[in-house]
This record gives C-alpha cells, sequence and structure tokens, in this order.
C-alpha cells in the first residue's frame, strides 16, 4: 500500500504542471502523461506522449515535469517520451474540457475521425451557439484552429480533433 | 548496401522531405499573403520539422555511427540528401508553394497511411502520429487548391500555371530502386506504386472541382534516390547549415 500512496503523490504533483501555451490545463488535463512508472529502488519514471510532432511546448514540459518533482523533494527520476499509440484529443479529461471552455477556447467538438474527415459542429464557447464559421485551419498553436460565431460574431481558437 | 545501409537511406528520404519542405515553408514566415496563412504554412512547417527529427534520429540510431537528427540536418552536402526534387523548388508566388504543397500533401497522406501497418514498429509509430498531421494540410492545400483554381479568372491562371511549371517533378514520387523494392520485401516499406491510383482519384477530383487542367505528362525530373539535385537544395542549405557549420560547437 505505501508504493500506491506514493504513486497518488507523483501523479498530484504532476497535476501541478501547467501546459506552457494553454495554462489553464494541466498535462494532466490534457491526456499526455501515459504512465507512472515506480521500480522497487523507488526509482520513478514519467512516460508522456507529444501533442503534435513538431510542438514546441514539448521540451518545456519535460523541463517543467522535472522541476515540479525535484520541487517536492523526488530526485530519482526519469522522464521518457512514447508517440505510440499517438496522442488523441480523446484524451483530455472532462475537467480539461470544461476548463478550455471557460478560458474561451471551444473544446475538440466530436471523436477524432469524424472532426478529421470535416464533419465538425464547433459551439462558440461565448454563447454557446452552433452557427460558427472556420476562419482558417491552423492558429496561435499547433493545437489550435481559428473559429468566428455568426450570431454574437465573437472569433475564437478552437481546439481541433486529432 | 547491407539491411541497415538500406534502411538507414529509406529513413533519409522520409526525413529529408519533411525537413526539406518544412524549411522551405518555413521561408513564408512573415511574407504570407495574410496572417491566416502566415500561421497556417509555418504551423504546417513546424508539423513537417516535427517529423523529420523523429525519422532522422532513428536513422542515426540505424546507422550507429553516433550521429544524431542535428549532425543529419547540418554536416551533409548535397549529395547526401534524399529529399524529393519536387520539395526543394522555390516557393514561388502563392499558387506555386499551393501546387507544391497539394501533390505532395496527397501523396504523403496515402504514403503515411500504408507505412502506419509497417512491420517496423517505430516508423509505424512515427506514421500514425504524422498521418494526423498531413490529413490537416492535405485539407488545407486541397481548399486552396479549389478557392485559387474556381477563383477569378487571374487566381485560375496563376494556379494553372503553377500546376503545368510542377508537374514534371511528381512522377519521381512513384519511383522505386533496389532499397524500395528491399523495404516493400521486409514490410518495412511501401510500394509507392500501388499509391498510385487512390492518388490520381483524389487529385483528379480536386482538380475538377477547381475547373483546372490536369497536364499532359510530357516531362519529368528525377534523381534524389541518387542524391542529385537541382541546384536550389544547395542554396537552402548553406542558410539552413550556416550557423552549426560556422560555430560547430554552439549551444543554446
Amino acid at each position: 500500500m505505501v508504493a500506491l500512496a506514493a504513486h497518488e503523490d507523483i501523479e498530484s504533483i504532476l497535476a501541478l504542471v501547467k501546459d506552457p501555451e494553454i495554462p489553464v490545463l494541466s498535462i494532466a488535463d490534457l491526456g499526455i502523461i501515459r504512465r507512472i512508472e515506480e521500480g522497487e529502488d523507488g526509482r520513478v519514471a514519467v512516460v508522456i506522449t507529444p501533442t503534435y510532432s513538431g510542438c514546441p511546448a514539448t521540451e518545456v514540459i519535460e523541463a517543467d515535469i522535472a522541476d515540479m518533482l525535484k520541487l517536492h523533494g523526488v530526485s530519482d527520476f526519469e522522464i521518457r517520451s512514447e508517440i505510440s499509440p499517438a496522442w488523441t484529443t480523446d484524451w483530455i479529461t472532462a475537467e480539461g474540457r470544461r476548463k478550455l471552455e471557460e478560458y474561451g477556447i471551444a473544446p475538440p467538438a466530436s471523436k477524432g475521425k469524424a472532426a478529421l474527415l470535416g464533419h465538425e459542429g464547433v459551439i462558440c464557447p461565448q454563447c454557446k451557439s452552433t452557427n460558427t464559421d472556420r476562419v482558417s485551419e491552423f492558429g496561435s498553436t499547433a493545437c489550435k484552429a481559428q473559429y468566428k460565431c455568426l450570431d454574437c460574431l465573437e472569433p475564437f481558437d478552437y481546439f481541433k480533433c486529432v | 548496401m547491407t539491411d541497415n545501409d538500406m534502411l538507414f537511406d529509406y529513413l533519409l528520404r522520409l526525413g529529408d522531405n519533411s525537413l526539406i519542405l518544412g524549411q522551405r515553408l518555413a521561408e513564408w514566415c512573415g511574407h504570407a499573403p495574410m496572417l491566416e496563412e502566415d500561421l497556417a504554412l509555418t504551423n504546417i512547417g513546424l508539423d513537417l520539422l516535427g517529423q523529420a527529427r523523429m525519422f532522422l534520429s532513428y536513422a542515426g540510431e540505424v546507422e550507429g555511427k553516433g550521429r544524431d537528427e542535428d549532425r543529419l540536418a547540418y554536416f551533409r552536402d548535397t549529395k547526401d540528401w534524399r529529399n524529393l526534387l519536387l520539395l526543394e523548388q522555390p516557393n514561388g508566388d502563392f499558387a506555386a508553394t499551393m501546387a507544391r504543397q497539394f501533390f505532395f500533401d496527397s501523396f504523403q497522406y496515402l504514403q503515411f497511411e500504408a507505412l502506419a501497418r509497417s512491420s517496423d514498429e517505430r516508423l509505424a509509430g512515427i506514421a500514425a502520429k504524422s498521418l494526423k498531421e498531413t490529413t490537416y494540410h492535405r485539407r488545407h492545400s486541397t481548399d486552396w487548391i479549389i478557392r485559387l483554381g474556381d477563383g477569378t479568372d487571374e487566381s485560375h491562371e496563376k494556379m494553372q500555371r503553377a500546376i503545368d511549371a510542377i508537374w514534371g517533378y511528381l512522377p519521381e514520387m512513384f519511383d522505386m530502386d533496389a532499397v524500395d523494392d528491399a523495404m516493400v520485401a521486409d514490410g518495412i516499406g511501401v510500394d509507392v506504386t500501388a499509391l498510385r491510383t487512390a492518388w490520381d482519384g483524389y487529385v483528379n477530383d480536386v482538380l475538377a472541382e477547381a475547373t483546372l487542367i490536369r497536364p499532359e505528362d510530357s516531362w519529368s525530373v528525377r534523381g534524389s534516390r541518387d542524391g542529385k539535385h537541382s541546384e536550389h537544395l544547395g542554396y537552402i542549405l548553406a542558410e539552413m547549415q550556416f550557423l552549426p557549420r560556422a560555430y560547430p560547437d554552439a549551444k543554446w
């Protein structure tokens, strides 16, 4: 049971690490922590996965995880990155989706494949209208597209499905 | 060539395609016709750069001579590069950039889709991840081909001219040499000739919707698999490799 408690500790420490580009989300909300492994010698391995291949936040996130673990007295650890299975927006938690919407970013509308094929019903995070239009497939970060609401006229970011 | 040499060469082809096109797209930064496109082209370039890093890191490990992704990107000369000639062609105007992008996106989408089933797990993982990004790239360039082709007289004319100018660089995508054959035989690589029908189908549909004419297959240029490139690659490398070559031990 000691190991389990320690595992939960690591999890709660990691929950304090924010996404550097969308700081309302923790990396746990984003679903990029794949596993926490604890060896019998007490060494901790944190396995994460990148969101996009070229996402510049990935290296910052690794450094932030290391800093946060050290800050909480965990010194014997390694951080590994795995690309398979590939990250999907389906791994963003319900809590993460709620935080995104409150922050003014429309959360991914539907499960991966349908959205990839372009069948999206993007909801305006301001007025909740579905009468929205895509301005551009690409936005301020790799994971976002630009939309506008045709009812309240607000432009907004949309977290793309992948 | 040993099996290992062939896998190394194959991974270079994949990585170099992504890296050189990504580098070309980065040239648009601050110059695109509108802000949204400036963001789009650089975002796509960044995806490609990320893909290149994964392919080249793996290539370096396969080679086993201690070369990492940076060593491969910054310390190879033109004859050692394996990217398609298409991808090193200059950006030209926006229509030329979109023509190059559309034909390659349509190819890379099918290539990654097939590579995601590779018997090489690491390669399959990179392809599966990259395919998600390429899906958006293809959708973006497809939208522009239709919008410009089926747009004003001027946009139509420029789009058609761009397609005609690049057409002869496309057959190289579907070439197979001894390395490709060996990779297919091992279940690692893709038989690109088998992608041709699907590529033709997609491209023909989009060109028809864009009211553009598919050019005749009257000329073709090739050579990348043997390291024979157009003069443009040298200029790309001169710019891309300058800093690490001038200051080889520089660290951030």
